[in-house]
C-alpha cells in the first residue's frame, strides 16, 4: 500500500544541505495521525465513479481493482469524499471508536 | 574582439558567454536594453535558453528561483522601482541557496520620477544576502557577470552586479568580447548537487522549526565570507586567462598615501583623476574603489587605509537619518581595530547629478583642511 | 582629449552617429566614450549626444560641458538653442547646411565648416524627403574635418553600425567626405 521513505535528522550545520530539503519523498510522514474522523466507503453503495479519488488532495485514495480505496496512512480525514460522493456511500466514523 | 559596446548590452553579452540556460525578465520600464538584446539573441538561435516574459519583476525573480531550484543556469535584470519590488523574492533566492546572477542598473528611487543613478535601490537590498559588486566599466560589467557565475554556483550564493545608470549603461566604450571557447574554460556548466529532480525526488524550504533554522543562517553567513576569497581567487583566475584582475577592492595609490578617496562605481574612476593632480602637486591622496560591497571586504579595507592619514569616504546614497551607507560600514568595520584617523562621509550625485572632478577635489579639499568631520553627513553639490 | 557634442533632433540618428563615430575611433586605435545627454528622448525635440576621444583609456566618468568641436545634425536648431554654449575658443562647428560656411555668423571665435547632408542623404535614398537620416552622411565631413580616423574607419564603423542600406549610407558618408566646405 505504501513505501516508506528516508527520513535523515540533520543535526548540525554540518550536516545540512545549502537549503531545507527533504531528502526522497515524503512517504515517511504519515499524516493519518492528523485524523480524528474516519471516512469509510460502503462497497455496497459504491457505484465506482471515482469522484472521491479524483477530489482527494492529498490524494490519499487511489484505484486498487477498479475501485476506490482509502490509504489512511495519509488521510487527513478532511471529509471532502464524504462531501462529494453523489451516492452518499461514504460516512465518517470517530477515530478510536 | 573589440566592440564598442554600451554598458546594457556588455551585460547581455556577458550572460551570453555564460550560456545563461533561463533569462526571466520584465520587458517594460524600468528595465533596460540588457533583457530586448538577449530577447534578440534567443530569437535568433544564437543562445539555447528560455526567454519568459514575466508580469512584474517579482515573478521575473521567482521564475528565476524556479528555474536555478531545477538545475538550470539562471540570469535576469531589473533597476530602480524594479528591484524593489523584487525584494521578497531576493530573500528567498539567497536562502534557498541559489546561484543566480542578476544584474540591475543604479537608478535613483521615486519620488520624484527620476531614471538617472545612484546606488539607493541596490544599497536597500544590502540584508538580502545576496552578493553585491560594483563595476566602473564596461569591460568589468561583462567580466564581473561571467566570475559572478562562477563564484555563486561554487558557494549557492546569487550574486548583483551592479552598474551605474547612463554613466554605464548607456554609454558606449570599447570592450574586449572573450572568446566563448574561453569564457567555456574558465567557466564549467551549471551542474548542482541539490536541484528538483523527478528521479530523486526533494522538496525545498519546507518549514524549517528552531531547532535547525539558525544552523541554515550559520552556513549562509559562512558562505558570504568565504565568497570574500574566493571572489579574490576567482577574479585573478579569469586574470590568467584573460589578462584582465578582479577582487574585492581596486587600489589606486593607496600605499603610501595619507589621504584616501573610498569610492564605489564610476566616481571611483572619475577620482583617479584628481589623485594625479593632487600626486602632480606633492600631496599623497591615493583611491580605494570598494568593488564588492557584500561581503563586505573589511580586512582588505582595513590593510588598505591602515597607514594613511584620513579617509574621504564619497557616497552616492543616503541611508536617511544616519549617513552615506560606504560611510557608515566603512566606520563600523573599522570601529573595534587600532585603527584611529578620521573617517569623512560625504554624500554626493544622487539622482544622477554629475560628479565631477572639480567636485571631487572640493570633497578633498575640506577633507584635508578639517581636523574631523562636523557631521556624519557632508553634503556635496547640494544647493542649500 | 577631444570632446565633441553632437545637436540633432529625436529620430535623427544622433546617438547612432556617436556610436559609429566611436566605433571609428577604437579602429583608428584611440579610446572613446560616446554617450546620449542623459534623459528621455522624443521625435522631434532637441537632441545631445557626445563623444570622448583620448589616446588612453579614459577615467573621466562626468558629462562634457566644454565640448572641443560641436556636430550640428539639423540647423535649424541654431535658431532655437544656443549651441555653441560652452565651445572652446577655436572649436570647429560643423554643420548640415547648403550654404557657405561663411554665411554663419556665431559669437565668438569659432570656425565653421558645412556639409550638404541632407542633400546628400536624400540622394542615397536614406529616409524620406521630409525628414532623411542624415547621421551617416555628416560623419564623412566629421572625419574629414577632425581627422580623428580614416575614411576606411568609418566604412567599417558604418557595415558595423547600420541595420539596413549599408551601401548607401557608405555612399553617403564617401560623398560627404569629398564635398566638406571650410575644411583644409
Amino acid at each position: 500500500m505504501f513505501k516508506p521513505g528516508k527520513k535523515i535528522n540533520f543535526n548540525s550545520a554540518k550536516d545540512l544541505p545549502p537549503t531545507p530539503a527533504s531528502v526522497g519523498d515524503m512517504t515517511h510522514n504519515f499524516t493519518g495521525s492528523w485524523r480524528n474522523l474516519r471516512p469509510i466507503i460502503d462497497y455496497e453503495k459504491c457505484i465506482d465513479c471515482m469522484i472521491c479519488w479524483k477530489f482527494c488532495p492529498e490524494p490519499a485514495i487511489f484505484i486498487e481493482k477498479e475501485r476506490p480505496k482509502i490509504d489512511y496512512y495519509f488521510c487527513k480525514g478532511c471529509g471532502i469524499c464524504v462531501t462529494e460522493c453523489p451516492v452518499k456511500c461514504i460516512a465518517f466514523e470517530e477515530e478510536g471508536k | 574582439m573589440k566592440k564598442v559596446l554600451m554598458g546594457n548590452h556588455a551585460i547581455s553579452i556577458g550572460a551570453t558567454l555564460s550560456r545563461v540556460q533561463v533569462i526571466a525578465a520584465y520587458p517594460i520600464t524600468p528595465q533596460t536594453q540588457v533583457v530586448e538584446k538577449l530577447s534578440e539573441i534567443v530569437a535568433n538561435g544564437e543562445l539555447d535558453a528560455e526567454f519568459i516574459k514575466v508580469e512584474s519583476e517579482h515573478s521575473a525573480m521567482a521564475a528565476s528561483i524556479g528555474a536555478a531550484a531545477a538545475g538550470a543556469r539562471a540570469f535576469t535584470a531589473t533597476s530602480a522601482q524594479g528591484l524593489l519590488l523584487m525584494h521578497e523574492v531576493l530573500h528567498w533566492a539567497s536562502r534557498a541557496r541559489l546561484p543566480i546572477v542578476m544584474a540591475n542598473i543604479n537608478r535613483a528611487l521615486a519620488p520624484g520620477w527620476t531614471i538617472w543613478t545612484d546606488q539607493n535601490d541596490s544599497l536597500s537590498q544590502r540584508d538580502t544576502g545576496w552578493i553585491q559588486l560594483y563595476a566602473s566599466d564596461n569591460q568589468e560589467v561583462l567580466d564581473s557577470l561571467i566570475i559572478a557565475y562562477k563564484v555563486a554556483e561554487q558557494l549557492s550564493l546569487p550574486v548583483m552586479v551592479i552598474l551605474d545608470a547612463f554613466v554605464l549603461s548607456h554609454t558606449y566604450e570599447p570592450v574586449e568580447v572573450p572568446e566563448q571557447s574561453e569564457v567555456d574554460k574558465f567557466l564549467p556548466p551549471f551542474n548542482p548537487e541539490w536541484k528538483l529532480d523527478v528521479n530523486n525526488p526533494h522538496a525545498f524550504g519546507g518549514l524549517t522549526a528552531p531547532n535547525i533554522y539558525m544552523e541554515f543562517q550559520y552556513n549562509h553567513h559562512n558562505a558570504m565570507l568565504k565568497a570574500k576569497e574566493l571572489i579574490n581567487k576567482e577574479g585573478e583566475a579569469f586574470g590568467k586567462i584573460f589578462g584582465r584582475t578582479y577582487g574585492n577592492i581596486d587600489k589606486y595609490k593607496t600605499d603610501d598615501a595619507d589621504y584616501i578617496l573610498l569610492t564605489s562605481g564610476t566616481l571611483a574612476r572619475t577620482s583617479n583623476i584628481v589623485v594625479d593632480s593632487y600626486r602632480e602637486k606633492g600631496i599623497k591622496l591615493g583611491n580605494l574603489r570598494v568593488r564588492t560591497f557584500r561581503p563586505f571586504p573589511t580586512e582588505e579595507i582595513y590593510d588598505a587605509l591602515k597607514k594613511a592619514k584620513k579617509v574621504f569616504v564619497v557616497d552616492r546614497n543616503l541611508s536617511y537619518g544616519h549617513s552615506g551607507i560606504f560611510f557608515e560600514e566603512t566606520k563600523a568595520s573599522l570601529y573595534n581595530s587600532d585603527l584611529d584617523i578620521p573617517i569623512f562621509g560625504f554624500v554626493t550625485g544622487l539622482g544622477g547629478r554629475d560628479v565631477t572632478p572639480e567636485l571631487i577635489t572640493e570633497i578633498v579639499e575640506h577633507g584635508i583642511k578639517s581636523e574631523k568631520p562636523e557631521n556624519d553627513v557632508i553634503w556635496m553639490g547640494v544647493q542649500k | 582629449m577631444l570632446e565633441l557634442r553632437l545637436h540633432g533632433r529625436g529620430g535623427q540618428g544622433t546617438v547612432v552617429a556617436s556610436k559609429i563615430l566611436a566605433d571609428a575611433v577604437v579602429m583608428a586605435g584611440k579610446y572613446v566614450q560616446a554617450f546620449p545627454e542623459y534623459g528621455v528622448e522624443r521625435r522631434g525635440a532637441p537632441v545631445v549626444a557626445f563623444v570622448r576621444i583620448d589616446d588612453k583609456s579614459i577615467n573621466l566618468r562626468s558629462k562634457i560641458y566644454n565640448p572641443d568641436h560641436l556636430l550640428v545634425l539639423d540647423p535649424t536648431l541654431i535658431e532655437s538653442i544656443n549651441v555653441t554654449e560652452g565651445l572652446k575658443e577655436q572649436g570647429i562647428i560643423l554643420i548640415n547646411s547648403e550654404k557657405d560656411p561663411s554665411s554663419f555668423n556665431f559669437d565668438g571665435n569659432f570656425k565653421v565648416m558645412t556639409v550638404d547632408a541632407t542633400k546628400i542623404a536624400i540622394s542615397h535614398r536614406l529616409g524620406s524627403k521630409a525628414s532623411p537620416i542624415v547621421n551617416t552622411a555628416i560623419l564623412g565631413g566629421v572625419i574629414r574635418a577632425l581627422s580623428i580616423a580614416s575614411l576606411d574607419n568609418l566604412v567599417e564603423a558604418i557595415k558595423n553600425g547600420v541595420p539596413v542600406k549599408v551601401e548607401e549610407n557608405i555612399a553617403a558618408a564617401k560623398e560627404a567626405y569629398e564635398s566638406l566646405k571650410g575644411g583644409n
